[in-house]
């Protein structure tokens, strides 16, 4: 396979993974906003936050209100995040790749962008903006199905799902990391009784609002939530998974191509250290130091694969 | 412009009755709703836009990428109609291989006094690189597209020899593709030739004529200038269909004496590059230097012999406009024979007699440049105003040798569904040919169609439509 390709397919499945998440941390605004008497603009400084644009955000809008937020994130194509960025991105690179595809797989990416293009072409009013985070989330789950349902288990499914994964350890840490952190003074004032709310939307930004309470018996509590989003590993966004996912995959390619690459033993050891830890463990040493660790080493990761596989010049 | 109620139908006789290959289509037809198959026209389109069946058109910025028009009423050929334009087209395409050995070898052509010397050597497409140098199998035009107009019931010309990168053939597969899944039954009433085994013929054409220094497998690649190109689909569509990699300019590089790509293993090396991207881009140390799109120090490996190009850099010498009028002369020169298809009648506006000729007669004629294409910057005089022919003569005056004028034909048309019912628009065809150790043609090919009522511009740039097209069996 040429780099080229693997490169393409890599970043078409980061960018699929970043649409629906900014989607999904739009929703969770939306939805903080609807459920709390009188939403704050600090909500959405919060979301900007989690999804790494709130400086970019402020280089382009003077004042932070929400529908302008809102905006930024799902259609500001000045914005390489925005959702509707993420489905163009993720298409030109399908467009790349698009003999490495199956015809369903490439049908569904590209319908995905056809409907967005138009859907996204104004402003989206607030009453629509269910019908287009379902959207989104549909769409997505198309792909995602199209793509499970069709593709050969070979080197081309390895480096999607490399992208895949990379990018979602890297959102999930965003989201704790941010929210621990709006979170964290209300800990510190009135202990570990907390607004529902606020955990309740850390969840809905991951969609795992029910399966956490299968799990910790609907008992929020920042230790719970964060050995759920880290250390889980039945948890599809938690970062054990995530770097299951990728430690395997690698594995697969190592197996396929005969050889080992930096990127093989850096994401090898990070599934040990989150196999190995508890969360009292990371609680001790700072959640935050942990995740910003994390983040580096994620960053890191990403560049080792594109080395080891040659995916530019 | 009056001269469409007298163009020859494909379909319908005078008469009113149809022609002899439409008569199970017509049939078929009659029994037909025109709801349906309208619904089944906007089906077609939609089929169209998911699979990303576009191409993009330069210069409109919004409008980056548009679907081609399709038309449901197939284009119909008859098994001995086929038979003979089969023959004239083989003929052609033997002489213009014969041709392009010629004049980067002896040059006996030339010597011979059947062509001006300098209509070649300062012809822009003559690659001096080339003098001396035998490609591998000696095929310079391993694809050609050679389109062909239709005015009457025996009478066909050559319009155009496209011996460079031709495009389209993806259309002709897909359009066949889509009628066989919206029409099925049409293919029970109708032996129709099939095209689909186009891709695997092109892979094993490419495969055979692999350069000397290519030990084993071959091993085939497609080169395309990347997904902003106006063909992009195509070279994905191709390389997908032949089941071989699909490089840009980036992922080569020329290593211990070979051109190989950069592969998630390590650079493997390429054998036949089917490259759609014009000789100007292919290597910026001999041409363009400042192109991206190619690859350094890919002519050295060519002559010595490592790698085969297809189609060979310099072939754009045999389909230029200029050298075009003298076909009928090259095709008897190297087979020995009459050109079997005709060439329509050609004014060199570089001749004196000729340009005035031209001039005077403006408002009758097409006048177009010698190195355009895609119907970009021609005059078609009958349907131009006054004002545009007048500045047309002026850009004609100032650089005559840049034009050549040939009589507006009244090309044949083939109906198009349109909300009334059926109506008759003005088509050509472009037969695809591959050229290896035989010549092979495609029973078919691209059908384009004038969707305008009228008009006899079918590039698919100025608002032209494409069809199926039929070669029958009998």
């Amino acid at each position: 396979m040429l780099g080229r390709t693997a490169n393409g397919l890599y970043w078409m499945f980061r960018y699929i993974e970043r649409g629906e998440n900014i989607a999904r941390l739009i929703d969770a605004g939306l939805r903080m906003a609807l459920t709390r008497s009188g939403s704050s603009d600090e909500d959405w400084d919060g979301v900007l936050q989690s999804a790494g644009v709130r400086e970019d955000f402020d280089a382009v809008h003077g004042k932070l209100t929400s529908a302008d937020a809102i905006d930024y994130l799902l259609r500001d194509r000045s914005n390489p995040s925005s959702v509707m960025s993420c489905i163009e991105s993720a298409r030109n690179n399908a467009r790349m790749v698009r003999t490495a595809l199956t015809r369903e797989t490439w049908e569904a990416t590209n319908e995905c962008w056809i409907n967005f293009k138009d859907m996204l072409a104004k402003r989206v009013r607030p009453a629509e903006m269910p019908e287009v985070i379902d959207g989104i989330k549909r769409c997505t789950g198309l792909i995602r199905g199209a793509f499970h349902g069709t593709m050969l288990r070979d080197d081309i499914y390895n480096f999607s799902r490399i992208g895949t994964f990379i990018e979602r350890a890297d959102n999930t840490a965003r989201i704790l990391d941010v929210k621990y952190y709006v979170l964290l003074p209300a800990i510190a004032k009135v202990g570990s009784s907390l607004d529902n709310m606020q955990w309740e939307s850390i969840l809905r930004s991951v969609s795992a609002h029910r399966s956490y309470s299968w799990v910790y018996d609907g008992d929020y509590s920042s230790t719970n939530i964060s050995d759920f989003l880290i250390l889980n590993d039945r948890m599809p966004r938690s970062l054990a998974y995530s770097y299951d996912k990728i430690v395997s995959n690698l594995g697969y390619l190592a197996k396929l191509y005969g050889d080992n690459h930096a990127a093989h033993e850096t994401a090898s050891a990070t599934l040990m250290l989150l196999r190995s830890r508890t969360i009292d463990d990371i609680m001790e040493q700072g959640l935050h130091e942990f995740i910003e660790e994390f983040i580096v080493h994620n960053n890191r990761l990403g560049e080792e694969i594109s080395e080891g596989y040659r995916f530019y010049r | 412009m009056g001269n469409t109620p007298l163009a020859f139908d494909e379909m319908m006789n005078a008469d009113q009755g149809p022609r002899q290959p439409y008569e199970n289509y017509h049939d078929w037809y009659e029994g037909q709703d025109r709801a349906r198959l309208i619904a089944k026209s906007r089906d077609a389109e939609n089929l169209f836009r998911k699979t990303g069946i576009t191409f993009a058109v330069y210069g409109h910025e919004d409008s980056s990428e548009k679907l081609i028009p399709f038309d449901i009423i197939p284009r119909i050929i008859s098994g001995r109609e086929w038979r003979r334009l089969a023959q004239g087209i083989e003929q052609r395409v033997i002489a213009l291989n014969a041709f392009l050995d010629d004049i980067y070898h002896k040059q006996e052509i030339i010597k011979a006094g059947r062509i001006p010397r300098e209509l070649i050597e300062r012809n822009e497409a003559f690659l001096p690189q080339m003098i001396g140098f035998k490609p591998p199998g000696g095929v310079y035009t391993h694809i050609v597209g050679t389109d062909i107009v239709r005015t009457g019931e025996d009478q066909f010309y050559v319009l155009e020899d496209n011996a460079r990168t031709p495009s389209g053939v993806s259309y002709m597969l897909e359009n066949r593709e889509t009628m066989m899944q919206m029409f099925p039954e049409l293919f029970h009433i109708n032996k129709v030739r099939p095209v689909e085994d186009y891709p695997k013929l092109l892979r094993q054409s490419l495969a055979s004529l692999a350069p000397p220094g290519c030990s084993g497998k071959p091993r085939v690649a497609v080169l395309t200038p990347g997904i902003f190109n106006s063909a992009y689909y195509e070279h994905a569509f191709l390389a997908d269909m032949m089941g071989v990699e699909l490089v840009e300019g980036s992922d080569l590089r020329v290593v211990d004496g070979k051109v190989k790509m950069r592969t998630t293993r390590g650079y493997e090396a390429i054998d036949v590059l089917y490259r759609r991207v014009d000789d100007d881009f292919l290597d910026p140390l001999t041409f363009r230097p400042d192109s991206a799109l190619g690859i350094p120090g890919i002519m050295d490996v060519y002559r010595a012999g490592n790698i085969t190009i297809a189609n060979a850099p310099g072939t754009g010498i045999s389909d230029d406009k200029a050298i075009y009028s003298y076909m009928p002369e090259i095709v008897e020169f190297y087979t020995g024979r009459k050109a079997m298809l005709e060439n329509v009648p050609t004014w060199r506006c570089s001749e004196e007699d000729s340009l005035k000729y031209v001039l005077e007669h403006l408002e009758e004629l097409v006048v177009k440049e010698v190195h355009g294409s895609g119907g970009y910057g021609m005059l078609v005089g009958p349907t131009a105003s006054k004002k545009e022919c007048a500045a047309f003569a002026e850009k004609l005056k100032a650089r005559p040798a840049n034009y050549i004028a040939q009589p507006t034909l009244s090309l044949s048309t083939v109906p198009i569904l349109v909300n009334k019912g059926i109506a008759p628009r003005h088509v050509d065809l472009r037969p695809y040919v591959l050229v290896s150790d035989k010549v092979q043609i495609i029973p078919g090919g691209l059908t384009r169609v004038a969707l305008k009522e009228g008009s006899l511009v079918v590039n698919s740039s100025q608002g032209g439509g494409t069809k199926d097209t039929w070669v029958l069996e009998d």
